[in-house]
């Protein structure tokens, strides 16, 4: 049977317990969830201001098939995808992942793919402003090398 | 005659100016062709820029290979390294 998948991309905030409590379908034994917050501070700066961009239409499709690649891959009842827009400042949610499961295992490890995907391959892009300069943030090494990861794994499995 | 419409994004955008463009193609042509046309129509800039290796290039919103060929009215993006979640 096919899981419960719901996605947005929006500016506003959003309510983790609401989230959260919305993923205990029947059947569920285990729901594990993941909250991402702007940090105060990056690479030794003082953020002021996170802006995201997306690629509207793109990027809920990527985000269905990295939820669908999970599917094929645990036993998955719900997954929630939530990731906003817009102007953020330090303390921010910035992008909530809930998945339900019928056990804890397959529910923790298909948050975790489900973010480290979220981070390589959905079309979003973050530009950060501190008080001295304002960049566009390149994908950083160690979220490329954790997707790689997976996917060994997934290699390794067949 | 038949349009295809380019769109820019993020960093990209920034450095073009522009968030997108249309390039009149009268037959499918590669995406690295499309690109040399982009440069010939604004600025050789442009095509330095979009032949990156670091730029991703969706059409109809999939990621394909600069050998992709780009179809009359499709939805052409270029991408640069995404930093999402």
């Amino acid at each position: 049977m096919a899981a419960l998948i719901k996605i947005s991309v929006q500016s506003a905030d959003f309510d983790i317990g609401a989230e959260t409590a919305a993923l205990a379908i029947a059947g569920t034994g285990g729901i594990n969830t993941f909250l991402g917050v702007v940090r105060h501070q990056n690479d030794n700066a003082d953020v002021r201001c996170l802006r995201l961009e997306h690629y509207p239409g793109m990027t809920e499709g990527q985000i269905r098939t990295i939820i669908e690649e999970a599917e094929n891959r645990w036993g998955l009842l719900a997954a929630t995808v939530i990731h906003r827009i817009g102007d953020l400042y330090p303390g921010d949610q910035i992008v909530f992942v809930g998945v339900a499961s019928p056990h804890r295992g397959d529910a923790f490890d298909a948050c975790e793919f489900i973010i480290d995907f979220l981070k390589t391959r959905a079309t979003f892009w973050k530009k950060e402003f501190t008080p001295d300069s304002d960049r566009w943030l390149t994908t950083r090494q160690t979220d490329l090398d954790t997707a790689s990861a997976w996917q060994a794994s997934e290699a390794d499995s067949h | 005659m038949s349009e295809v419409t380019v769109q820019f994004f993020a960093s990209l955008r920034e450095a073009l100016g522009k968030d997108r463009v249309t390039v009149l193609l009268d037959g499918s042509l590669s995406v690295g062709d499309l690109i040399i046309k982009i440069g010939a129509l604004e600025d050789a800039a442009w095509q330095t820029a979009l032949e990156s290796p670091d730029i991703l290039v969706a059409v109809n919103q999939t990621l394909v290979e600069r050998s992709h060929e780009v179809q009359p009215g499709d939805e052409v993006a270029f991408l640069p390294p995404v930093t999402g979640g």
